[in-house]
């Protein structure tokens, strides 16, 4: 009889597996999952729980991501062999084929609609700073959307790195200097030489001659135009002037 | 809906080696035993987040955690798996310590193997007197059976577990 029961009392003492706390926690919705990911960008570590992809960065170590997540994001954090259709999901996402759903509590309202806005802008195009401020209403804020911008949580996913200045240069990065956002945008196809050279020449706005319509030089409605049919213009008050209307499509002006 | 969230991740902090330890006792493996007592802390958030202020400070948390991993545990032999996990699919990893540990470890395993294999009502009623060495009122309320009847489900597990004959008792 004692025997049992001493062995019995042995079983109470077992503990929990590590990390099994944070797992619960997890899975109620209170810490994030993450795991590493080889992308088209080479590895990026990415967080996610219930609502969506909370965070992605191309952090060095294990190490230098969770500690970054938990002063940035202000959550708990556990490392978790990801669900087996995720991967596809993030190579999908990357290369503009799905819309993952993103968490963005936390953040300010006003960073929020910021991110929420770039993600509009799609594949292979850029807009400025000034159009994200306007399009969210707020037109004098474009250092405000830089901030926003540059504190993304979920770079590559939400693209920021498609906004850049509207004199052409491509401005700072937070998912890895310049030069990556040069990288990145050039492999999504824009084409980055033809665009600072218009915007050294100081054109802001390209227009079409047959349809009166004038876009951001990237915008997808007006690049289907023939070369001779093209006209650019340095302002929108040059194109109002010509008789054009802006795109309805990517927005270069308060579309009346 | 922020002080249920704090409440919760005392709970899980405070209680998660009970409630594991319970687990395993009542599965006999370490897998299910993970399952169980993370379904369990999952309830008990659910729980919670309806749950009146004043009702989860008087919340008896020991015995209601003890309640919900039971209810787990007989929900899962009927069948019923609720599956709660979609994104957050996750294994636990199993980390051998030192060696000493690892015959501890087949020594605890073995254990609840054999202590998973007592007909329910027994086994309900043996590992929560004395695995978890509740007190046999404690026992009778987290099971809602009279307190007669635990002490003679205790008394017929034991007995089990005592002789070699763990199985089929007098079931």
């Amino acid at each position: 009889m004692a025997t049992v029961m001493i062995d019995l009392k042995r079983l109470g003492d077992v503990k929990a597996p590590a990390g099994f706390a944070e797992r619960v926690l997890a899975q109620a919705g209170m810490a994030d999952s993450y795991a590493v990911f080889d992308t088209v960008l080479g590895p990026v570590y990415v967080a996610w729980n219930r609502l969506g992809v909370s965070a992605a960065m191309r952090s060095k170590s294990s190490a230098e991501f969770e500690s970054w997540f938990r002063k940035d994001v202000g959550r708990q954090l556990v490392r978790v062999d990801p669900p087996a259709d995720l991967a596809a999901k993030i190579e999908d996402q990357l290369e503009g084929r799905r819309r993952l759903r993103f968490d963005l509590r936390g953040l300010t309202s006003f960073s929020q609609a910021v991110l929420s806005k770039t993600l509009e802008i799609p594949r292979g195009q850029v807009r400025p700073y000034g159009w994200i401020a306007r399009e969210i209403g707020h037109p004098a804020a474009v250092r405000a959307v830089g901030t926003a911008l540059a504190n993304n949580p979920i770079p590559y996913f939400i693209p920021c790195h498609r906004v850049i200045r509207s004199d052409g240069v491509i401005g700072n990065y937070g998912g890895g200097g310049p030069e990556a956002k040069k990288n990145i945008l050039t492999l999504e196809g824009v084409q980055l030489k033809r665009l600072q050279q218009l915007a050294r020449a100081g054109f802001r706005y390209e227009g079409v001659r047959s349809t009166k319509v004038f876009c951001f030089p990237t915008c997808y409605h007006g690049r289907a135009a023939k070369e001779q049919n093209i006209v650019q213009f340095h302002s929108e008050q040059e194109a109002y002037s010509a008789g054009y209307r802006p795109c309805k499509h990517c927005r270069p002006a308060v579309v009346a | 809906m922020e002080g249920t969230e704090r409440v919760f991740e005392r709970l899980v902090h405070e209680h998660q080696h009970r409630v594991y330890a319970l687990s395993l006792a009542l599965t006999g493996n370490r897998h299910d035993a993970e399952d169980v007592a993370q379904d369990t802390f999952l309830r008990a958030y659910r729980a919670l987040a309806t749950y009146p202020p004043d009702r989860i400070r008087e919340l008896k948390q020991k015995a209601w955690l003890h309640r919900i991993a039971v209810n787990v545990v007989r929900n899962r032999v009927r069948g019923v798996r609720p599956s709660l996990v979609e994104l957050n699919g996750s294994e636990p990893s199993l980390s051998s310590g030192p060696e000493d540990d690892v015959m501890r470890k087949a020594e605890i395993d073995e254990l609840a193997a054999r202590v998973a294999c007592l007909p329910a009502r027994y086994r309900e009623a043996v590992v929560l007197r004395h695995v978890q060495d509740l007190s046999y009122a404690e026992v009778a309320e987290a099971l809602g059976q009279p307190v007669g009847t635990v002490k003679a489900n205790v008394h017929r597990g034991l007995k089990i577990l005592r002789g070699e004959n763990h199985g089929d008792g007098d079931d």
